[in-house]
C-alpha cells in the first residue's frame, strides 16, 4: 500500500469519544474525499497521545500541528485552510509543545515518541487494528520467547530488568513471577489488575484504549514464564471502551494464533477472559479483586499464602497492573541490559502518570524513572497554569501530599521511601493557593470512609472519625486535640489496618500535617464557650453520612 | 444502566426466562454470579429481594451470599431506579474543578437529595467514584453518556435532553 503523503491521527479514548471525536474524525474523511484528497491524506483512528484537557483534537503529520477543541462543523474551515490552502488554521490550534507520535515512521525511537516504552503505540497505531501493532514489533517478544526462550529465562530478564509492580506498591515483578513459576501444578493463573479506581488514575485505561494488545502480549508471556495457560483480565464496568477494544483484540488474536492452543507452533496454550467489576475500590487490591473474581463480596484475604501460592480457586495465580504487563514485550525482545539503561540506576524503565490540576497541559506522560516533580511540572505539563504552586498529591487519593520542599526529590520508590513518601499509582494532582488543605483532605477521607468494606474496625471507624474531623477543620471550627486525634489514627490505620485501603489514608493526614499544619491549626477554634463534642455513634453517623 | 422498569404479568415471565437463559449459558459454578447479577439488572432494572432468590435457586446458592455480594458493590442497587440514573463523580480532580457546586445545583434542580429519585421517577441522582475521565473534570455520566466540563449553568439544558 502506498503511503498517504499526510496523516490526519483523531485519538479516540472514552473521554473525547463523549465529547464528538468518532464524528470529527468521520467529517475529516468525507470533508478530505469531498475534496479528492483521499489517496493523498489518510484519517487515522488512534488512542490518545497526551493531552486530556484540550476536547477533541486531531494532530496532522509530518506537519507537527495540533489543534484542539473540534467539533465537526469546524473541520471544513481546517480541511480548507490546512489542506487546499497550505497553511494552519490558527483559530484552533492548540498552544504549547506536543509530543508527537509519527505513524508514517517505521521506527518510533527516532521521532518526538522517543524514550517511550509503554506507550510507544498509543496515539500511533490504530488499537482496533492487530496488523498494526504486529508491523511495530507486535507480538516479536512472544514469538522470540516461544521459540528461543525457557521460562526460567524469561523469569530471570525480568528480575534483571528491574522492573517494579507499577500499581502502586513497587513490588519487584521479577520476583513476584518467580514465586508463581517455583508453584507446581499445571493449574496456575495470569491475572491482569485493570480494576483501576484510584481517583485521578487513568493510564491504565489510556493504555488498555490506545494499544490493546500490548497488554495481552505481557500476559501471554507471564503465562509462558510461570507456567499458566489461562489469564483474566478484571476491569471496571465503567471502562466501555477499553472492554470493547480488548474483546476486540482478544478475538483477533485469537483468529491470528496468537492466542489460544499451540500459539505459533509452540505447543505453549495460552487463553485470556475479560471479568468486568461491579464497582467497588477496595477490589484493586490483590485479594480482594481474586475474591471478587470468583464471585464473592470483595474483602481482601489474610496473607499469607500469598496469590502465588493460593490465588484464584486456590490456584497459584500472579496478578499485575496493566502498565506493568505492557513494560513486558519490550523488556522481553530488547532485553533486561537495554532496560536498565533507561531511567535511574534504582528505577528502570519510565513510568506512566497522569498530570491534573493547575498545570497547562494536563494530561497522559510517561516520563523516564527518577525525573523530579519540577520536571514533570516544567517540561511536561508546560507548567502551573494558574497562581502559584502549593502542593502535589502523588498518586491518587491514597497519596502522600507534598509540599514545595520536595519538587526536587526524583520520582522514584528509593528517593522518595528516603523522604518518608511512596510513589504510589501514577496520578499528580497539582494544586495552587486557592485549594485548602483541610477542604481538600476532607473530600479524600470521605471518599475513603465511603470505600471502606467494613470489615476491619480500625478502617471502618478510623476513617469515619478522620472525615468528621476533617469536615469540622474545613468549617473552622474544629476543636483543641484535633490534630493529636487525627495523627493518632493515622497511627493506628497504617498499623493496624487488615490492608492497604485502610492503611493508604493515613499518607495523606501524615504528609498534610508534616507540610501545612499551621494552615490545618486555624481550624480549630478555640473559644472556650463552646460545648463539647459529641462523640457518641450516632454524631458520627451524622457527620459521615 | 438502569433503565427498564420491573413489571408484573407477562413481562415479568419473559424477563425470568431471559435470566434463566444466561444462567444457562454460564460456566457452573459460583464465579458466574457477578455476572448473572449483572445482566439481572440490567433486565429488571434494580435487583429487587425476588429476584435475588430466583438467582440464588437457579445457582443453588444461598440467599445470604447473593444478598451479601449485591449489597457489597456500587453498581448493583436493591431500589427502582428513575428512567435515567445520573451518577455525579466526586473523584478528587473533579473535586476541585467544582463537581460540589454541580451536586448542590442538580439537587437544586430536581428538587432530591443526593441517593434519591424523583417522584415522577425520570431520574435517580448517585455519585459515583472516579470515572477516570479526569480530563474533563468535573464530569457527570447520565446513563451511559458522559458529560465533561459541567458547571451549574449547563445543567438544565443537559437534563432536558433526558425525558
Amino acid at each position: 500500500m502506498a503511503k498517504p503523503r499526510t496523516v490526519v491521527m483523531v485519538p479516540v479514548d472514552a473521554d473525547t469519544v463523549a465529547i464528538g471525536a468518532r464524528d470529527v474524525k468521520n467529517r475529516f474523511a468525507e470533508e478530505i474525499g469531498r475534496r479528492g484528497l483521499a489517496s493523498e491524506i489518510s484519517v487515522l483512528e488512534v488512542g490518545s497521545f497526551g493531552p486530556v484537557d484540550a476536547g477533541v483534537i486531531a494532530a496532522v503529520q509530518p506537519d507537527g500541528v495540533v489543534y484542539g477543541g473540534l467539533t465537526p462543523d469546524r473541520v471544513d474551515r481546517i480541511v480548507e485552510e490546512h489542506f487546499v490552502k497550505g497553511r494552519a488554521c490558527r483559530e484552533w490550534l492548540l498552544s504549547g509543545e506536543h509530543p508527537l507520535p509519527d505513524p508514517r515512521a517505521t521506527d518510533s525511537r527516532h521521532t518526538q515518541y522517543a524514550g517511550r516504552i509503554v506507550l510507544d503505540n498509543c496515539g500511533r497505531i490504530n488499537p482496533e487494528n492487530i496488523d498494526e501493532y504486529i508491523a511495530n514489533d507486535g507480538y516479536f517478544a512472544l514469538g522470540k520467547a516461544l521459540s528461543d526462550m525457557t521460562p526460567a529465562a524469561v523469569v530471570e530478564d525480568v528480575k534483571k530488568s528491574g522492573l517494579r509492580g507499577r500499581g502502586g506498591a513497587g513490588f519487584p515483578t521479577g520476583l513476584k513471577w518467580g514465586f508463581c513459576a517455583s508453584e507446581t501444578g499445571p493449574e496456575k493463573y495470569v491475572v491482569c489488575n485493570a480494576d483501576e479506581g484510584e481517583p485521578g488514575t487513568f493510564k491504565d485505561r489510556l493504555i488498555m484504549e490506545g494499544d490493546p494488545h500490548k497488554v495481552l502480549e505481557g500476559m501471554a508471556l507471564c503465562g509462558y514464564a510461570i507456567g499458566a495457560s489461562k489469564g483474566y483480565i478484571y476491569i471496571r464496568g465503567e471502562y466501555k471502551l477499553s472492554i470493547e477494544r480488548l474483546r476486540q483484540a482478544i478475538a483477533a488474536a485469537r483468529a491470528y494464533g496468537l492466542l489460544g492452543n499451540n500459539i505459533l507452533d509452540s505447543g505453549f496454550t495460552f487463553d485470556i477472559d475479560i471479568k468486568i467489576g461491579a464497582g467497588a475500590y477496595v477490589c484493586g487490591e490483590e485479594t480482594a479483586l481474586i475474591e471478587s473474581m470468583e464471585g464473592k463480596r470483595g474483602l481482601p484475604r489474610l496473607k499469607p499464602p500469598f496469590p502465588a501460592q493460593q490465588g484464584f480457586r486456590n490456584k497459584p495465580t500472579n496478578v499485575n497492573n496493566v502498565e506493568t504487563l505492557a513494560n513486558i514485550p519490550a523488556i522481553v525482545q530488547r532485553g533486561a541490559d537495554w532496560f536498565r539503561g533507561v531511567g535511574a540506576a534504582n528505577m528502570p524503565g519510565t513510568k506512566v502518570y497522569t498530570i491534573l490540576g493547575h498545570v497547562r497541559r494536563p494530561g497522559l506522560i510517561e516520563v523516564p524513572g527518577g525525573v523530579t516533580l519540577r520536571d514533570i511540572i516544567d517540561d511536561y505539563a508546560g507548567g502551573m497554569k494558574h497562581g502559584n504552586f502549593k502542593m502535589a498529591q502523588l498518586g491518587g487519593t491514597a497519596g502522600d501530599l507534598l509540599g514545595e520542599e520536595m519538587l526536587d526529590v526524583p520520582l522514584n520508590y528509593d528517593a522518595l521511601e528516603k523522604v518518608g513518601h511512596v510513589l504510589g499509582s501514577g496520578a499528580i494532582l497539582i494544586m495552587n493557593e486557592t485549594i485548602g488543605v483541610c477542604d481538600f483532605l476532607h473530600a479524600c477521607m470521605r471518599f475513603f470512609a465511603h470505600e471502606s468494606c467494613g470489615n476491619c474496625n480500625p478502617c471502618r471507624n478510623g476513617l469515619r472519625w478522620l472525615s468528621a474531623i476533617t469536615a469540622r477543620l474545613k468549617a473552622g471550627t474544629g476543636y483543641p486535640g484535633d490534630i493529636e486525634i487525627m495523627e493518632e489514627i493515622a497511627t493506628v490505620l497504617k498499623t493496624a489496618a487488615f490492608c492497604p485501603l485502610g492503611q493508604s489514608p493515613a499518607g495523606p493526614i501524615t504528609s498534610a500535617l508534616r507540610y501545612f499544619k499551621p494552615e490545618i491549626e486555624k481550624g480549630i477554634d478555640h473559644s472556650s464557650a463552646r460545648p463539647k463534642p459529641d462523640h457518641t455513634a450516632r454524631a458520627l453517623a451524622t457527620f459521615a453520612g | 444502566m438502569a433503565t427498564k422498569k420491573c413489571c408484573n404479568g407477562d413481562g415479568e415471565r419473559e424477563h425470568y426466562a431471559a435470566l434463566d437463559e444466561f444462567i444457562a449459558s454460564c460456566s457452573k459454578g459460583r464465579d458466574a454470579l457477578i455476572p448473572v447479577l449483572h445482566r439481572a439488572q440490567n433486565i429488571f432494572g434494580y435487583l429487587p429481594v425476588p429476584v435475588q432468590q430466583h438467582v440464588a435457586a437457579a445457582m443453588g446458592l444461598p440467599v445470604s451470599e447473593v444478598y451479601g455480594v449485591v449489597s457489597f458493590y456500587h453498581y448493583f442497587t436493591m431500589q427502582p431506579r428513575g428512567r435515567h440514573t445520573i451518577n455525579v463523580c466526586l473523584g478528587t480532580a473533579c473535586y476541585v474543578r467544582g463537581a460540589k457546586k454541580v451536586v448542590e445545583a442538580l439537587c437544586d434542580e430536581l428538587k432530591i437529595r443526593m441517593g434519591e429519585t424523583t417522584p415522577d421517577r425520570r431520574f435517580s441522582l448517585m455519585t459515583q467514584r472516579c470515572f477516570g475521565a479526569c480530563g474533563l473534570a468535573p464530569v457527570l455520566m447520565i446513563d451511559d453518556d458522559v458529560h465533561g466540563r459541567v458547571t451549574p449553568r449547563k445543567i438544565a439544558a443537559i437534563l432536558a435532553r433526558y425525558e
